[in-house]
């Protein structure tokens, strides 16, 4: 179909060139968007994506992405594993696979889960593409416009897009240094109920949570998976670096204390080998799980057998645990520098947490410091990192950042952390001047990413 | 045809609206029959420009560096000729303390503002003038950076206790600050560009954003989140006045090929005030004044093709 398209040769009509399709005029475009679904009004770009391009700049510091690091991978394995892939199995590599992921993977799978205390079956298994698409395959399984998802306060970023783009109510339930308020989640569940609805389910990651970096104490895993089982919730458990401790005991995963009754879980291997593999996967309750595998049909028929093949030599040929404890060894190094260097650089004021793993810091101004503003201000220092307001739907948020540690180099993290701290403190001072409020001498140190929402709200915005 | 310096991107915060409007402008150049070099603008600027030999350059470039006289200094300094307005106009637009005190001097109705920059507070003490500025332009109160061209940084003070925090936001973008009294009204833009009679304003574009409450800046560069509505539906009479306001500003601040003035009609009084001027509109798929030169019956191949000649009629400072 061409949109009206009126061919204009080159200058002097010589040889013929590539030109660019017919631009789309206003008409066209009320022509798309009147094609649009109601459902597209929640798939809205968040206002960081415009600085975002600016953090992609390589002389920038990067604090902002969420990158395991995966220079670590020695270069010879991968080519010997990929070898052997083509050797043993080019053909089967090279082809569809099925739809709920091969055997032989669902085994290493099953490998990964023990190593966390759970027991699965095989065809309780879904693969998936990423951990991401679980919670797409949730959301389209569970949703219908306007249904509720209960999350944490702050939430992971990118499971924001995908509520949107399922138009699902989102209620964000506040944390403190023990993970998720079940309080307050029993609270707000009672006057959802008072109002006649019902979550479908509750979105948690209960393990050095993305991006708050706290981690649900034992107790409350086990209310949560009473509340669910008491209420008949589902519970959506989102672990991508439960094996990325650095500290302390591990926790039971919800999905263990419940035995798969109520408890999706969604798993991956971004974090412990690589994400450019694009592999995770779900155990869920059966009914849900074929509900999912057929959604997941839909959207991609399966995924990567070439990836697939790879991770199940490299499980039967290499020892994937010693990669993680690499992995854990290196990471544990660079959150030790990060928070050291937050204690150096950044003042009193500010609070953090104190991760005992995963890839995140979650650190907070007072209130009057905006950070999405203090982003842009500090890009002009070369140094990026996550305004906190992309962990929100409701606009709060608005004084915190999430600060990576696994992507970055001990160097970067120093440098990086030291010049936002100085951008912070200069805005610190700048508010005493305008207030005449002193600056705070001792540090008070809360480890819980709570907060009140800013008072100062955005304006209607000028046009481009 | 020419050979053509495309300008786009840049390290502003606005790189990425600048890469949408380069990708437009870049399709039409071709379709023109153009032979375009495609420039994404860095360090090494002034090496791709001599490596180009173009015959002119199309600036698609929005934000500090691109719309601020920066680059258009570097054009003039080694002689390509380029589209829009001079240096000294990209100053006056892209810094609103300069453009709001020439409108006020000139007597072009601008909403009320007080500007300050970090040095006034860090050492001249200016924090002691706040109440008496917040008296006088009344509350809610808009803070918003001189020198950023997008809507980042804009704030809006409800009460005293707001102003602090504003100030030190909109001071993330650039040393000095406008705290301006809010207008309640319709969004109105009007874009002009330069005819063989001298500059021409085109129909109105109002911006209703879907949200009533809640507006946000990306909404703008986003397909289906804002109605536009071109010509704007406020009548004849304030049609005619916006579009003289917006030719006066025009000449005041020195314009030249194109241009946006950003207005707002009081919902209240009906009064049209002036906020800002634009050197380098949007040229985007939903940006304002492609849409007003296609109500105007010009194509955006043919609103293309008038800037870049008028770039070539032009003769280099």
């Amino acid at each position: 179909m061409t949109l009206d398209e009126t061919p204009r040769g080159p200058a002097g009509g010589g040889e013929a060139r590539r030109v660019g399709a017919p631009r789309s005029t206003t008409r066209d475009l009320e022509r798309y968007t009147g094609l649009f679904a109601r459902r597209t009004q929640g798939m809205k770009s968040s206002a960081m994506r415009d600085l975002m391009a600016v953090t992609a700049q390589p002389e920038v510091i990067s604090l902002a992405g969420g990158l395991p690091d995966t220079s670590t991978f020695p270069a010879e394995d991968f080519a010997a594993l990929m070898a052997r892939v083509a050797v043993d199995s080019a053909a089967a590599a090279l082809q569809y696979g099925p739809t709920e992921g091969l055997e032989d993977l669902k085994a290493c799978i099953v490998q990964v889960m023990e190593a966390e205390g759970m027991e699965v079956e095989p065809d309780e298994l879904l693969v998936t593409t990423g951990g991401q698409q679980v919670i797409d395959l949730v959301c389209k399984t569970l949703l219908d416009p306007g249904d509720v998802v209960i999350a944490e306060a702050p939430t992971y970023p990118g499971a924001v897009p995908v509520f949107g783009s399922y138009q699902a109510d989102v209620v964000q339930i506040e944390m403190d240094a023990d993970g998720m308020r079940i309080d307050l989640l029993e609270a707000a569940l009672d006057r959802l109920g008072a109002e006649g609805r019902v979550p479908k389910f509750i979105y948690t990651v209960p393990s050095f949570q993305n991006p708050g970096g706290v981690t649900m104490s034992l107790e409350r895993r086990r209310r949560l998976v009473q509340v669910a089982e008491e209420r008949e919730l589902l519970v959506l458990e989102d672990n991508p670096y439960g094996l990325l401790r650095y500290e302390g005991d591990p926790q039971p995963t919800l999905y263990a204390l419940d035995g798969g009754r109520y408890v999706i879980y969604l798993g991956t291997f971004s974090k412990i080998l690589s994400p450019g593999l694009r592999l995770g996967w779900t155990a869920a309750p059966r009914p849900v799980l074929e509900k999912m595998g057929l959604g997941k049909g839909g959207v991609d028929l399966c995924s990567s057998s070439l990836s697939q093949h790879f991770v199940c030599t490299y499980f039967a040929e290499r020892d994937w645990r010693r990669y993680v404890a690499g992995l854990t060894e290196l990471y544990r190094r660079r959150r030790d520098t990060m928070l050291d260097a937050l204690a150096e650089h950044f003042p009193a004021e500010a609070t953090w947490t104190r991760p005992e793993g995963g890839l995140f810091i979650w650190a907070t101004l007072p209130d009057y410091i905006d950070t999405t503003d203090l982003l842009a201000r500090a890009l002009r220092d070369n140094v990026a990192f996550v305004p906190g307001r992309a962990a929100y739907l409701d606009g709060r948020g608005g004084s915190s950042m999430r600060l990576n540690f696994s992507g970055v180099s001990e160097d970067d993290i120093r440098e990086g952390v030291r010049r936002i701290g100085k951008v912070v403190g200069e805005q610190v001072a700048l508010y005493g001047t305008l207030t005449g409020a002193e600056p705070a001498k001792a540090r008070v140190r809360v480890a819980a990413p709570v907060e009140e929402p800013p008072n100062v709200l955005p304006l209607r915005r000028r046009a481009q | 045809m020419s050979r053509v310096a495309l300008l786009k991107g840049g390290r502003s915060l606005e790189r990425q609206v600048s890469l949408r409007s380069g990708a437009q402008v870049q399709d039409a150049l071709e379709r023109l029959g153009h032979d375009v070099d495609v420039i994404d603008v860095g360090s090494d600027l002034v090496d791709r420009l001599e490596e180009a030999r173009a015959d002119v350059a199309f600036v698609a470039l929005h934000g500090p560096g691109g719309e601020d006289g920066t680059v258009q200094e570097l054009l003039d300094l080694v002689g390509l000729p380029y589209t829009g307005s001079g240096p000294a106009a990209c100053i006056r637009c892209m810094d609103k303390v300069v453009s709001k005190h020439a409108m006020r001097d000139a007597g072009i109705p601008t909403p009320d503002f007080y500007s300050f920059s970090e040095t006034a507070f860090r050492e001249l003490g200016a924090a002691k003038a706040l109440p008496a500025i917040e008296a006088r332009l009344e509350f809610p109160i808009v803070v918003k950076p001189a020198g950023q061209g997008s809507a980042l940084g804009i704030k809006f003070a409800a009460t005293a206790g707001d102003v602090p925090g504003a100030l030190v936001a909109a001071f993330s973008y650039d040393t000095r600050v406008i705290l301006e009294r809010h207008v309640a009204g319709r969004d109105l833009a009007v874009s002009v560009i330069d005819g063989p009679d001298g500059p021409e304003a085109l129909p109105l574009v109002e911006a209703i954003p879907h949200d009533d409450d809640f507006y946000d800046f990306e909404a703008r560069y986003e397909i289906g989140r804002t109605a536009f509505r071109c010509p704007a539906e406020v009548g004849d009479v304030a049609t005619a006045a916006a579009q003289d306001l917006a030719l006066a500003v025009y000449r005041l601040l020195g314009c030249y090929g194109f241009g946006r003035i950003d207005l707002m009609l009081d919902a209240e009084t009906e009064e049209l005030t002036v906020l800002e001027a634009n050197a380098i509109p949007g040229l985007t798929e939903t940006s304002l004044l492609p849409q007003a030169a296609e109500a105007a019956g010009i194509s955006f191949d043919a609103l293309i093709e008038r800037v870049l000649d008028l770039a070539l009629a032009r003769t280099p400072a």
